[in-house]
């Protein structure tokens, strides 16, 4: 089998297109960043409190906008989450109302405002941790067992929690369900003590607004130290030219990558920046193989012109870049599909990012290339000297020399 | 060849069972099944097993200032001792210069004296002359740095301790690398922590004091008892739990600023009852801090002193006698109160006040959810992967597919080698291995079909294709490595893990790739005759 069989497509002839395609789209990106959605940063890089709930039945959002206002928080964000049967809420509750001095107060706000109608002295079994159980069954000692109380207990309160996460995903219906994993006694002695509320917290992220300004600079700098790591490796394997549109291709693809997310209004977390700074590594191979096919080429064609070995050596790649590309874009997309919710960021920021990425190894880096070189002979400076691989400017220098 | 061949097969299988036994451990691990001797092998992160993750800051000037407290009460009995006069000494901006004590109206005639006692008295301080005859003490840079890093260092093993307490099974509690003076604290299975936070939380900073007046009922009435100015040496500290008080509102206490002992000279403190029959904490002090405390009761017999717990007043008594070694801190505890703080106080103080900036849960519930999903999607990649490798390369599609099993085993096995975590983005780092790491075949595949398309014999194209390739997967690697790494040094937690993943298995590949694959191709065309076709698709 084969897809592409000695392809001979005039890419270099294409370059207006190419540009004309990048720009719409590095513009689109840009002015949705500047004018309208912004870098719409997560909250690993906003500052805020998100909890993550899912409810025994299917929530009705308006009720819990309605019970978060009442709580006093107005500017609350409710969004369905996870796939449509799976009951799960996100409450999002931004950083102007998350300072440090008492981080979790929003979350313990939010929770509150959830269990309303709860009982006064009781707590929330739903919502409360292998500790608390265990320390209450030790104070109330249902089964009566004075010293070996201890771990008795532990191993009761061990398994009320894991019935609730593992067995009920996080959300018991009645205390009833609690006689398939614990002692009667201790069941019934929970009820005393404990209500169960309609819903169960799977996950809470609270960011300080200073660990939020520092990840932002940190990001920041992750990807300028990537692309000048790029630049220095292939300044140093190749040419600085190459080196300089390689690191060009990258810079346009994450510009691209993040003015998608941006566009999209898709968060941009931790794990998307992650995403974004494997990219920078990844996209590059794409091209690394186009150069080191000019350069080998180069060597074998001397007579011929800059354009025509650029577009022989895209041509000559063109099946196995879009094979690795393609093969890497099925394990991404088997991620996005199959990942579950919190990977979706990370791998939606792959599958733009390997798709943009293999393109613009095609359209923009070997490009750039000729570019440099009609520019520099526009201004009278010999031609040959350009992207020609070191190895071949020794061989000149031997030549010379004999 | 033949024998060479050999040799290249017996490292592969070593390298085969090598790290098949990293990833099951030796044969007692076995016993539960494979895949309970794996999950004993490979540590989850705190996003796949459950756990609270925080990051906290240590307030270190708070440590900062109690030290300059004392060099000031130290610096008074100096001046006091050698009868040098002074008109103010005072500490101007305790909440951002916290190591800076200014000393106003000191005779020039006294200069060597001051020195003197500086020098002698306070060997981390340094003594710097302005106009007016006017002296700064401050602590020397090195000094400085080095208390605010024992701060830490001295949190850190304290909330250690605390949380061993606790019986949270692997904690981690570290120093946190990206800012300033952060601790890192994961705990795995606490889904619920604000108890862990109290208890961390709480500097259970113990002082005893002097007491000079209260309980007052607002900071203004201690003011206009004392005329309207605090004499310089005092402070208004509020009192616990509104003692004292009788509507139940907040009191206030006038109180020295340098105390008479401290939580660190503390030897043991232990749950127990007063008189009432009351929950209340009793302790005792160590040698030296005995000393001080029977002296400074020796001074005071007849004066009040105060019990002070994290600046505020538990227990206001009057001395009736020296006391040498013992006390007992009431406070209308509750049982649990009373047990926590006596724990707290037996595992050390915080040496300076903390601050949370960052807190994550993740619910057991969603941590399963978590695996299964990134099984799944782990599963289905590969599997689409060596489906169409066979499907597009044939015969040598089997050779890439052994290369990319052997490259996860070898993956895996380095995971449970390494002890590394295992991150829900670090299987995404075993998804994108497959995917990347397959890269590497196609580029060798596709240059041998291209030789044999020029015209090339069947070992000829292989010796061709692997021998071009080799040079470009190098730089492929590097440049994704280097990436990898950055985010290493970059990332925190989940991320780590993945470039951990990531970058381990694209090492590994640089193996399966390139070598297994290449005595795979060697072992084929030996087998053959001459001529005959290689089947590439």
């Amino acid at each position: 089998m084969e897809f592409f069989r000695n392809p001979n497509i005039d890419f270099l002839g294409k370059k207006w297109y190419f540009l004309a395609f990048s720009l719409v789209f590095s513009v689109a990106g840009i002015f949705s960043m500047l004018f309208w959605h912004g870098i719409p940063y997560g909250v690993d890089f906003r500052g805020g409190t998100l909890v993550y709930v899912k409810f025994a039945q299917a929530p009705d959002n308006n009720a819990i906008r309605a019970s978060m206002d009442r709580a006093g928080l107005h500017n609350a964000r409710i969004q369905s989450y996870g796939s449509p049967g799976s009951n799960e809420v996100l409450i999002d509750v931004s950083e102007q109302e998350t300072s440090e001095q008492a981080l979790d107060r929003s979350k313990t706000q939010i929770i509150n405002a959830l269990e309303s109608n709860a009982p006064a002295d009781k707590q929330d079994l739903n919502n409360t941790g292998f500790l608390t159980i265990k320390n209450y069954l030790m104070q109330k000692d249902p089964l009566h067992l004075g010293t070996d109380a201890e771990q008795r207990y532990t191993a009761q309160a061990q398994a009320i929690v894991n019935y609730r996460d593992k067995v009920k995903d996080g959300v018991l219906h009645s205390l009833d369900e609690l006689k398939a994993a614990a002692d009667p006694a201790v069941v019934a002695s929970l009820s005393d003590g404990f209500f169960l509320s309609n819903f169960g917290v799977r996950n809470v992220e609270i960011v300080g607004p200073q660990v939020g300004a520092q990840l932002r600079k940190q990001a920041l700098l992750a990807t300028a130290y990537s692309l000048a790591g790029m630049l220095v490796y292939l300044a140093f394997r190749f040419e600085w030219i190459y080196g300089v549109a390689a690191v060009i291709t990258v810079f346009h693809d994450t510009l691209i990558t993040v003015g998608a997310f941006s566009l999209m209004n898709k968060e941009i977390s931790l794990t998307v920046i992650a995403a974004i700074l494997t990219l920078i590594g990844y996209s590059n191979n794409d091209t690394i193989v186009v150069f080191d096919r000019i350069r080998e080429n180069l060597k074998l064609m001397r007579r011929e012109k800059l354009s025509d070995i650029v577009n022989r050596s895209i041509n000559q790649t063109l099946s196995r870049t879009i094979l690795t590309a393609g093969l890497t874009f099925l394990t991404v997309l088997a991620l996005y599909l199959f990942g579950g919710e919190v990977l979706k960021g990370f791998s939606l920021a792959l599958v733009i990012g390997i798709l943009i990425g293999t393109y613009s190894s095609i359209a923009i880096a070997a490009p750039i290339l000729v570019a440099y070189q009609d520019w520099r002979s526009g201004r009278g400076k010999p031609p040959v000297m350009v992207p020609v691989g070191k190895e071949a400017i020794r061989r000149e220098k031997v030549k010379a020399k004999a | 060849m033949n024998k060479n061949l050999g040799w290249k097969l017996i490292v592969i299988v070593a390298t085969l069972l090598f790290f098949v036994f990293g990833i099951f451990g030796p044969p007692d691990n076995w016993s539960g099944g494979p895949l309970t001797a794996l999950q004993n092998r490979i540590h989850l992160g705190l996003d796949l097993k459950g756990g609270t993750h925080l990051i906290l800051q240590v307030q270190v000037n708070d440590a900062v200032n109690v030290d300059s407290d004392n060099a000031v009460e130290r610096l008074k009995a100096d001046l006091r001792a050698r009868k040098i006069n002074y008109t103010e000494i005072s500490k101007p901006d305790a909440a951002n210069n916290p190591d800076k004590i200014v000393l106003k109206g000191v005779p020039p005639e006294s200069r060597s004296d001051l020195l003197t006692i500086v020098q002698d008295r306070l060997p981390e301080y340094q003594l710097t002359s302005g106009a007016d005859n006017t002296w700064t003490v401050s602590m020397k840079p090195q000094a400085l740095a080095d208390l605010k890093n024992r701060a830490v260092t001295q949190a850190i093993e304290t909330i250690r301790n605390r949380i061993d307490q606790l019986g949270v099974s692997e904690p981690i509690i570290e120093e946190h690398g990206l800012g300033q003076y952060q601790i890192l604290v994961q705990l795995p299975g606490v889904d619920d922590p604000a108890r862990v936070k109290d208890i961390m939380q709480s500097t259970a900073m113990l002082e005893i004091r002097q007491s000079f007046g209260g309980p007052y009922p607002s900071e203004q009435a201690a003011l206009q008892d004392k005329g309207g100015v605090l004499p310089p040496d005092q402070v208004l500290v509020p009192g616990g739990h509104s003692m004292g008080s009788t509507d139940g509102g907040q009191t206030w206490y006038l109180i020295s600023r340098a105390s008479a002992v401290t939580g660190r000279d503390l030897r043991t403190a232990d749950q127990s009852r007063d008189e009432n029959g009351q929950p209340s904490v009793s302790f005792t002090l160590t040698g030296e801090g005995g000393r001080r405390f029977a002296s400074f009761t020796g001074a005071h017999v007849g004066d009040n002193l105060a019990v002070v717990l994290d600046n505020k007043v538990q227990e206001v008594a009057v001395i009736k006698d020296q006391i040498h070694d013992q006390g007992v801190i009431n406070g209308r505890f509750t049982e649990q109160q009373a047990k926590d703080l006596s724990m707290t106080l037996r595992s050390g103080a915080l040496p300076a006040g903390i601050k949370y900036l960052e807190e994550r849960t993740v619910g057991p519930s969603l941590g399963s959810d978590s695996i299964r999903a990134g099984v799944t999607a782990a599963v289905i990649g590969m599997l689409a992967v060596l489906i169409f490798m066979l499907v597009y390369y044939h015969a040598a599609g089997i050779n890439a597919d052994i290369a990319l099993i052997l490259n996860l085993i070898i993956l895996l096995g380095f995971l449970g080698f390494s002890g590394a975590t295992l991150t829900l983005p670090g299987i995404a780092g075993v998804i994108l291995t497959v995917g990347m790491g397959v890269d590497s075949n196609v580029l060798i595949f596709e240059r041998i079909r291209e030789e044999l398309r020029n015209g090339k014999t069947p070992p000829s194209a292989v010796e061709q294709g692997f021998g071009h390739a080799w040079i470009t997967i190098v730089d492929t690697h590097v440049t994704t490595i280097v990436s990898a790494i950055i985010l290493f040094l970059f990332g925190t937690g989940p991320v780590k893990g993945f470039a951990v993943t990531l970058s381990f298995g694209l090492f590994a590949n640089l193996f399966t790739a390139v070598f297994v694959s290449r005595v795979i191709f060697d072992w084929l065309l030996s087998r053959k005759q001459r001529g005959e076709a290689l089947s590439i698709g």
